[in-house]
């Protein structure tokens, strides 16, 4: 008895955890105080996540609550030679850059074409857009998170295609944690709106400073939103590449309209422990979507990702690939739901959740779901654990490669699968670099 | 010419051999000398597969007797990469396909490990591009398929071709080809053979383990070995694989 209250009230110390994360600040923008407002009162009321609930069975955020996080205040001056190394010689003059979830304008530069709005939102408080789309596919009444982010909603990126624009330089959102004296928590937000018509490829990068010799405890609490309007096409890659002591949860909503296309990338190297959650909602007709996934962790790291695909018209596409690469003590987690709702006919869905898990310590957790409503659908899925094979390596061995060579030599293989896919050629031959260096040598 | 005064290659001493727990190989000597080619034929589960693998160090198997001296070495002491260094290589009856990985990335960095241990110079991947354009002619390979990833979506016969390509740039004393002829059309194992015939010197050597006698055919074997129950249970010139080809193996006896 004394047990279950010594639980319980734990529990109510995580609850008021995240009403401790609350700002205690407001915008000049009476409208976006409103949402801030309400976004409260929800973090208020709703519990803390937590292995009880099935939702998180896997990904103990509690152990988060032993840190007091701050909100991060005044983000250092940082200059371009120090965030040299995540810069993309492909968007040099397309890139929005976040100090501890607030806009340095001396790092960004967006230099675009006509058609092309790529800001922060405190610049177009006005933007009606903004007004709009703010806040309405990325809902928080139900999750404590992204009431929490929203809470905080302040100097987030904003990226509009007029219609029919083209955006040929990818647009890159880089959101930098920096090494502070006390954790920090800051509330990345970027809403992404591709009029009818448009095209843009994406590249929301979490990123760490300094890179090198530490690894900084902060808690990063990202919600991105995605409205893709009938005939665009939004390429997105994700990069989570935190501090390997920082907590990270990330939130994407995505709203297909008619006939159009989303593409995401979403690889996962950093973070003690972290989460992303891409809900996608195709709302009509014969949208398409490819959404391709790696993890790559060790160490103590947990990488949790949940997606949701929702197939709610007919004819839509979606074809889905999840990697896990797990290495030491590591625990990655999947949990891939796809809802093909009574009116989507002729959808066609396939889903594959494959897993490398390197050491007899290491955990993989996996979960396909299928939940078809409608009766004339085309849908597969499947998911795989495996180790290297004997037989691979000794192909390998065979050819002068030693065990350590030839198992990285594979490990790489494995998730070259996926980078191979990201639609820019610096990043993906960075990402090759890193799978390397992270395994040791490598081609 | 093949004279009993070429050097020694490769001595097997009553070599025997098991998979978890079974006997596969029950005592095989067999006795490899620079310059020539052996055949081992045989049924199926008579040993021919396990005994190429257990030259080239396959974890699978345990040695529970005997010896295999190449070179002058103590073969059975090596692990697989280093038995590849010494000069051995074994062309897979099944080999592995490895996507997110180019053949010529592939094969530039088996060459170079290869160069670093034998004490050659290393190849960047300018020099190495054209260094396997030209070992590539030997299999009439097309060079496009040096940029596909390692034997992903290769045909069987493409497969194969790749295998005694990788034997061309690894530069073997011993190449044992297990079963390379299987699954082949006409012209692949035309192109196969040929490409193998290309590499033999006076100074290597070749064991092929094959089940048929049209692979000979095009690659002429000096010895013809007959394997049955893990042993080595006849041995003839090229004549005994045609006479295998009629006769069936029934008639062989030890």
């Amino acid at each position: 008895m004394s047990a279950a209250i010594v639980a319980s009230k734990s529990i109510a110390n995580h609850d008021a955890y995240l009403a401790g994360l609350l700002p205690n600040t407001t915008t000049p923008h009476e409208w976006i105080n409103t949402l801030r407002a309400d976004a409260a009162r929800r973090v208020r009321a709703l519990p803390f996540p937590t292995t009880r609930d099935e939702e998180w069975r896997f990904s103990d955020f509690s152990l988060m609550c032993k840190t007091a996080f701050a909100p991060a205040v005044a983000a250092p001056a940082l200059t371009l030679t120090d965030i040299a190394p995540f810069l993309l010689p492909e968007a040099v003059n397309s890139r929005l850059v976040f100090v501890n979830g607030m806009y340095a304008a001396h790092l960004s530069s967006a230099v675009l074409p006509a058609g092309v709005l790529a800001t922060h939102f405190t610049s177009k408080p006005t933007n009606e857009t903004l007004r709009t789309q703010l806040a309405r596919h990325a809902t928080f009444q139900h999750e404590a998170f992204v009431a929490l982010n929203t809470s905080h909603l302040h100097e987030g990126a904003l990226i509009v295609l007029s219609k029919n624009t083209a955006c040929a330089t990818p647009l890159h959102l880089l959101f930098i944690s920096t090494a502070n004296t006390i954790p920090v928590a800051s509330h990345p937000r970027c809403l992404v709106v591709a009029e009818s018509g448009s095209a843009c490829t994406l590249i929301e990068d979490y990123v760490c400073l300094p890179t090198v010799n530490t690894s900084p405890t902060y808690f990063t609490n990202a919600v991105t939103e995605i409205v893709i309007a009938d005939d665009a096409t939004v390429r997105h890659t994700r990069l989570q590449r935190e501090s390997l002591a920082a907590f990270h949860v990330g939130y994407a909503a995505v709203h297909l309209g008619r006939n159009s296309c989303y593409d995401s990338n979403s690889i996962t190297f950093g973070a003690r422990l972290s989460r992303y959650n891409l809900y996608i909602t195709q709302s009509a007709e014969g949208a398409n979507c490819t959404l391709n996934g790696l993890a790559l962790i060790s160490g103590r790291q947990v990488a949790d990702t949940h997606t949701v695909m929702d197939h709610t018209r007919p004819n839509g596409n979606s074809a889905q690939l999840h990697k896990c690469i797990v290495d030491s003590g590591a625990h990655a987690i999947f949990n891939g739901k796809i809802f093909v709702r009574k009116d989507a006919q002729h959808t066609n869905s396939t889903q594959s959740s494959r897993n490398l898990l390197l050491s007899n310590k290491g955990r993989i957790d996996t979960k396909p779901q299928l939940e078809i409503f409608a009766d004339d659908v085309k849908c597969a899925h499947g998911a795989t654990v495996s180790q290297l094979e004997t037989e691979e390596m000794f192909y390998l061995n065979s050819r002068g490669l030693n065990a350590n060579t030839a198992r990285n030599l594979l490990i790489y293989a494995f998730a070259e699968e996926i980078i191979d896919k990201v639609p820019i050629a610096s990043l993906k031959q960075h990402l090759s670099q890193a799978v390397s260096s992270q395994m040791g040598e490598i081609v | 010419m093949i004279s009993s005064s070429s050097k020694i290659i490769l001595e097997v001493r009553n070599l025997s051999a098991s998979v978890a727990g079974v006997g596969i190989l029950k005592g095989i000597n067999l006795t490899v000398r620079a310059g020539e080619v052996h055949a081992i034929m045989g049924p199926n589960g008579s040993g021919k597969s396990t005994f190429s693998k257990v030259l080239a160090g396959h974890p699978s198997y345990t040695v529970t007797g005997g010896e295999v001296i190449f070179q002058g070495k103590n073969l059975l002491e090596l692990p697989p990469e280093e038995r590849a260094h010494a000069g051995v290589f074994l062309a897979f009856q099944y080999p592995i396909e490895i996507p997110g990985v180019s053949n010529s990335a592939f094969l530039r960095l088996a060459y170079n490990t290869l160069q670093a241990r034998r004490g050659g110079e290393d190849l960047d991947p300018l020099e190495f591009n054209d260094y396997i354009r030209e070992k590539s002619r030997i299999v009439e390979m097309d060079p496009s398929f040096l940029d596909r990833n390692v034997n992903e979506g290769f045909s069987g016969g493409e497969k194969k071709r790749n295998e005694i390509l990788q034997m061309a740039v690894l530069d073997p004393t011993l190449a044992i080809l297990d079963e390379t002829d299987s699954g082949l059309d006409i012209d692949a194992l035309r192109i196969v053979a040929s490409g193998v015939n290309k590499l033999m010197t006076p100074n290597n050597a070749v064991i092929m383990v094959t089940h048929y006698q049209r692979l000979l055919n095009y690659i002429t074997p000096d010895f013809v070995h007959v394997m049955r129950g893990g042993q080595i249970i006849k041995t003839g010139g090229k004549e005994l694989a045609l006479e295998l080809e009629t006769r069936g193996y029934d008639w062989v006896h030890a």
